[in-house]
């Protein structure tokens, strides 16, 4: 019971995870209509500035601004020098350009950093473990838990509650209207998408210390953000949360029971072998049961 | 005429090549080029989905690896002499390896399409994406036929009486193969079946509305698409005696999307020139720094804003 609740906590965590990166790549879909690849870059960039600066003063806090502004503002220059001409182009124009960025990045960062990965220590204020009453689990996770909701929170209000997430939510739907009456939607533009780029830093930065930061963390993950963006339906922030949970519980879920529900059936070796191959695959499997049933994805936006 | 003048003076350099390589004292061009024509032959067929059906397949990375692990792993139960799964023999015959590669390939595509075409535009083009990392996974977790490390192949397959050992004779087998492919591309598409799949990539509902089974073209064009994909595979397995899972790696997807439309997505013969042209550069800027990517990636981000249309029609009126 004690395992089956960890585990749950662990899906939880790699969910908000994914909603981070999730709901900047629904905005800048809704708001602009354009598929961004690079979105993963921004992730990496975001964990590589912030393990730079931890490297460089010893001191998490220090790290989570660096790797904030870091992927902030490359997310701007980056709509700025290029996604910005890709507005009204299609869609193979876009994944062709945002597949070059991806490159770029990938290549720049093994030039300033090299090809080993980068450890991150645990802040030692949150090394320890919490405990929950039935069992200890770990701080720094739960914290993760704790940032990745408050940031959905703030964003469903900023979303829905200023004048920024009117004129967003405007954009969305009525582009052109929104422009007539004499909103700056380039500027807007940029705001989302930094935005967008922000978040996906914020990801990058609370996964440094769990995952090592490499090269290629942010294709990795990207992938999963787009099945996540599937599920909950293009262009919504409220479908990318529930689903991005549905997708990091299954995830983990199946990653963690399902060796030892084989083991019952067959031997060791095969049922650890086809069990890493069924849980690789699950997710993916989610999102075809899902789009067999709706199309769309589960809250279909109104693109 | 002028394209027709082209396309001779570039075979009659293809067919030279051996000879010209050989007396330049680099026969490791050989293979280079054996390379470029096979995945000029796996965009291809990606374009028969991208250019002429508009469907832009970010996965078709998994129909090509399809096609070179079953060939891995005919050629292995052939030698080992065990049947796979106990029932299916293998086989170290190209031609009876290229239709297996190509069924399989086939069927994949037939059922990854069948699911992926129930949406469209960027939905799609993350949906194929998902999938062909899904068989990337599957594949991994494979350790029976290498999984991480790959499939390694003994010997090539062989044909009829040939050397095959030989690489000049294996560029001369992928060109035959090239060719005839191309071939049957343009028989395809310009048959009823290519004016039906052009009409729904310019007007889908228009299409409908004159009672167009819009879903079953589509769907045909992605499994013939997927099937050229999987005979590219088949020859690039053959080529290093190597089925590596980076085939499948989804930047592969991407770097066949890049060859389509720098060769001119929606031509005939353009996808090959793109391959040819992308390796040419990725060779070329590999000689100058190990860093070549940090190159290739803004020079793709200029390319798509500068220009559209592709090599192929360049000197060509747009259509």
């Amino acid at each position: 019971m004690t395992l089956i609740l960890e585990q749950l906590l662990n899906g939880l965590q790699l969910g908000v995870m994914l909603f981070l990166l999730a709901a900047g790549l629904t905005l800048v879909f809704g708001i602009m209509g354009v598929i961004n690849l690079a979105h993963g870059s921004l992730y990496m960039v975001g964990a590589y500035a912030a393990a730079f600066a931890a490297k460089l003063t010893g001191s998490f806090l220090l790290a989570i601004p660096a790797g904030l502004a870091a992927a902030a503002l490359t997310g701007m220059a980056v709509e700025y020098l290029v996604i910005r001409h890709l507005y009204a182009r299609d869609h193979l124009d876009q994944v062709l350009a945002t597949f070059g960025l991806i490159l770029f990045f990938n290549q720049t960062i093994i030039l300033l950093f090299g090809r080993q990965p980068l450890f991150v220590q645990i802040p030692p204020a949150l090394s320890g473990a919490v405990d929950l009453g039935l069992f200890p689990y770990p701080a720094y996770r739960l914290c993760i838990i704790a940032a990745g909701l408050l940031s959905a929170g703030a964003l469903f209000l900023l979303i829905q509650r200023t004048r920024l997430g009117m004129l967003v939510r405007a954009g969305a739907t009525h582009r052109e209207m929104v422009q007539a009456l004499g909103v700056d939607i380039r500027l807007l533009s940029t705001i989302v998408f930094g935005l967008g780029a922000l978040l996906a830093g914020f990801a990058g930065l609370m996964a440094g210390p769990l995952l090592s930061v490499q090269v290629g963390m942010g294709e990795q993950i990207l992938i999963l953000t787009f099945v996540v963006v599937v599920i909950g339906g293009l262009g919504s922030v409220a479908g990318a949360f529930w689903s991005a949970l549905l997708v990091g519980l299954v995830d983990t879920s199946l990653r963690a029971f399902l060796p030892q529900i084989l083991r019952g059936m067959m031997a060791g070796s095969e049922a650890d072998a086809l069990a890493s191959g069924i849980s690789a695959m699950g997710v993916y499997l989610l999102m075809a049961l899902v789009l067999l049933i709706k199309p769309k994805g589960l809250f279909p936006g109104h693109a | 005429m002028r394209k027709l003048i082209a396309s001779a003076i570039g075979l009659a350099l293809l067919l030279a090549w051996p000879f010209i390589a050989e007396k330049m004292g680099a026969p490791a061009l050989i293979s280079l080029f054996t390379r470029m024509m096979i995945l000029g032959l796996a965009a291809s067929a990606l374009n028969i989905a991208l250019g002429f059906g508009g469907l832009v397949s970010l996965g078709h990375a998994a129909f090509y690896g399809i096609g070179a692990y079953a060939i891995g792993i005919s050629t292995t139960h052939a030698i080992s002499g065990l049947p796979f799964l106990g029932l299916l023999p293998g086989s170290d015959q190209l031609l009876v390896n290229v239709l297996v590669a190509m069924l399989v390939s086939g069927c994949a595509a037939a059922i990854i399409g069948a699911l992926a075409l129930r949406t469209s535009g960027i939905q799609f083009i993350m949906i194929t994406l998902a999938f062909a990392q899904m068989i990337f996974f599957l594949f991994l977790a494979l350790k029976a036929y290498g999984g991480d490390d790959g499939l390694t192949m003994r010997r090539r397959n062989g044909l009829f009486d040939l050397n095959m050992r030989d690489d000049a004779t294996f560029f001369y087998v992928t060109l035959g193969f090239l060719l005839v492919w191309l071939a049957i591309c343009a028989r395809v598409l310009h048959s009823r079946f290519g004016l039906l799949l052009g009409g729904i990539r310019q007007n889908e509902r228009r299409m409908q509305a004159v009672g167009v089974n819009t879903f079953r073209v589509k769907w045909i064009a992605f499994i013939i698409s997927g099937m050229g994909a999987g005979l590219a595979g088949a020859l690039m397995a053959n080529l290093g005696r190597f089925v590596s899972l980076d085939l499948m790696h989804w930047t592969t997807s991407g770097e066949l999307l890049i060859m389509c439309v720098l060769g001119g997505s929606g031509t005939i013969v353009g996808p090959v020139l793109g391959a040819f042209a992308l390796m040419g550069l990725e060779a070329t800027l590999n000689t100058w720094t190990e860093h070549w990517q940090a190159i290739l990636g803004p020079l793709l981000v200029l390319m798509v804003l500068a220009f559209k249309g592709g090599l192929a029609r360049i000197g060509g009126r747009k259509s």
